[in-house]
């Protein structure tokens, strides 16, 4: 069941060292307030789970918190590398990143399988891509009633997955719409869920269809407005896209990123007061 | 007919019109977005746009800087979820023709985005698949767009991404794959398109003004010509205003994002 809480509290119960983490989204809704107190809090050896790490699993790993990182595709979306990234794979900074990689459709069905309880996930993919040849997770079988040949992948099943919605009612139900990306799937296939919100209101009025996750499959909602800055949230926010091509300069370089960190998340209480360090008025 | 106009115009207008009205169309972010956003804008109104992050038959008014822009849900016909993407409208075997781009291409067609150098002491890391494995290997045939330079395009590359020819000829249907695969490459210097035996890149058009050497010098292989090489035709005047409207467009509004 739901508890509605302070991030402060669900990142520090919820998430211990060595976790398996995964903080869902595709370039919508992406749980940036949360990435922030887990960099605040100083959680080690986390191996993080995304299908899109963006600036947010960047700083994760430039601020040592990262072990290991699974992922289908690693970069600034429209503006180019992830350099924190980049650093740790290339010359081990500021430790060095285990990488297990995938492609989208491989990930989609495993976050698929693990909402399914299942072992494994199965599709039509990768043939003639170098992928299997250096991610021994992904195997080959046969369909047992054609013969064909099909890729095989583990479900993904995290410890703790972390998400932003628009809404929570105050129970813990969570709407959410536009991008959905992989959300619900990663939410069902976790052992423990985080979810930040734009806003907790009295009674939740879903569109036919939206997609609602019941509070009792969440163990912690917290109301984090402008949550997913510098992603948004549809309905309450847009993309703050020329953030994203800031950072390609604030990543590039070790230095100005660790002060960066330091004066706008370490030294910074709350993700409201981080979007008043960087001169962000918070999103109405 | 203009004849001021750059050479990523060229490129991005050649590649717009080798799509086709009607066509369900994959798209990938970047200049596979621009080409297929200027066909929608262009000859083929009714183009079918889908992007990775679940928006179906979008419309974009200006081009998303990302794949998850909310530019793009807003004028989608539908908004899916990822699994649903990848799961049902692509493997699935709805779409006609994916759009990829690039970091290097070899001769047959095959791509790489994961690495330059060796894959566990990389000299580049690149961001990875993404969707295109399973883009090429889904759609019923695939455009690829990049620029042409001796570093993109080359003999050998450290990571094959996605597969185009494998390694020519019949390799590709010999390992399972029943599409067709790239039926085109477009670049700033001209159009390579696939020879229908041996599956090499063949440079079958140049656009106006690029001489033969010119391509065979931004290329890292001994690149093959057509025997009846051709022009590609000027831009037209609404092709370049168009896209330049479109380009105009979507400067201002990434600029302004708040």
């Amino acid at each position: 069941m739901a508890k509605i809480t302070t991030l402060k509290a669900a990142v520090s119960e919820l998430i211990d060292n060595g976790d398996s983490v995964a903080l869902e989204g595709f370039t919508h809704l992406i749980p940036y307030a949360a990435g922030h107190e887990i960099i605040r809090q100083k959680k080690q050896d986390l191996t993080i789970i995304r299908m899109t790490p963006d600036v947010i699993y960047d700083q994760l790993i430039g601020m040592g918190c990262v072990r290991k990182m699974i992922f289908s595709w690693g970069g600034n979306p429209g503006v180019g590398s992830l350099y924190r990234f980049r650093d740790a794979v290339e010359k081990g900074w500021p430790q060095p990143l285990e990488i297990e990689e995938h492609s989208h459709a491989d990930m989609a069905n495993a976050y698929e399988a693990g909402a399914a309880n299942l072992p494994f996930a199965t599709l039509r993919a990768y043939i003639g891509c170098d992928l299997p040849k250096y991610n021994r997770t992904i195997k080959q079988i046969e369909c047992p009633f054609t013969g064909e040949k099909l890729a095989a992948v583990p479900a993904i099943r995290p410890d703790v997955t972390v998400i932003h919605a628009q809404q929570a009612d105050r129970k813990g139900n969570v709407l959410l719409w536009g991008i959905v990306g992989v959300q619900k799937q990663a939410v069902l296939a976790a052992k423990k869920v985080i979810v930040t919100v734009e806003e907790v209101v009295d009674k939740l009025e879903p569109h036919a269809n939206q997609t609602v996750i019941p509070g009792w499959v969440i163990d912690a909602v917290c109301e984090i407005p402008g949550g997913a800055f510098p992603s948004y949230a549809q309905g309450y926010s847009t993309r703050n896209n020329a953030f994203y091509q800031q950072w390609d300069v604030i990543a590039r370089d070790r230095e100005t990123f660790s002060l960066w960190m330091e004066r706008h998340v370490l030294d910074t209480e709350n993700f409201a007061q981080f979007k008043d360090s960087i001169g962000v008025r918070s999103v109405a | 007919m203009s004849t001021q106009y750059s050479s990523s115009e060229m490129m991005t207008i050649a590649a717009s019109r080798l799509l086709q009205n009607g066509q369900v169309c994959f798209v990938g972010i970047g200049q596979p977005s621009a080409a297929a956003n200027l066909a929608r804008l262009t000859s083929t109104p009714d183009i079918v746009l889908i992007y990775e992050s679940g928006t179906i038959g979008t419309k974009p008014d200006v081009l998303p800087l990302s794949i998850g822009d909310g530019e793009l849900s807003e004028t989608a016909d539908l908004v899916v979820s990822v699994p649903e993407m990848f799961r049902y409208w692509l493997q699935g075997g709805h779409v006609d023709i994916g759009f990829l781009g690039a970091a290097q291409i070899d001769r047959f067609a095959n791509i790489n985005t994961t690495v330059i150098g060796d894959y566990n002491n990389p000299k580049v890391r690149l961001p990875g698949a993404g969707g295109a494995p399973e883009i090429s290997t889904n759609c019923k045939e695939i455009l690829i767009i990049l620029k042409q330079s001796s570093r993109a395009f080359v003999e050998q590359l450290s990571f094959i991404t996605s597969p185009g020819f494998m390694e020519g000829g019949d390799s590709r249907e010999e390992a399972g794959l029943t599409n067709k695969g790239p039926v085109a490459v477009i670049t700033d210097l001209g159009v390579l398109e696939p020879d229908p035996v041996s599956k090499e890149l063949v440079m079958t058009h140049l656009h106006e003004g690029i001489t033969v050497d010119q391509a065979r010098e931004n290329t890292g292989w001994d690149l093959k010509f057509a025997d009846h090489l051709q022009t590609t035709a000027l831009p037209t005047d609404e092709e370049l205003k168009v896209l330049r409207d479109l380009n105009e467009r979507t400067a201002k509004a990434h600029a302004g994002a708040e």
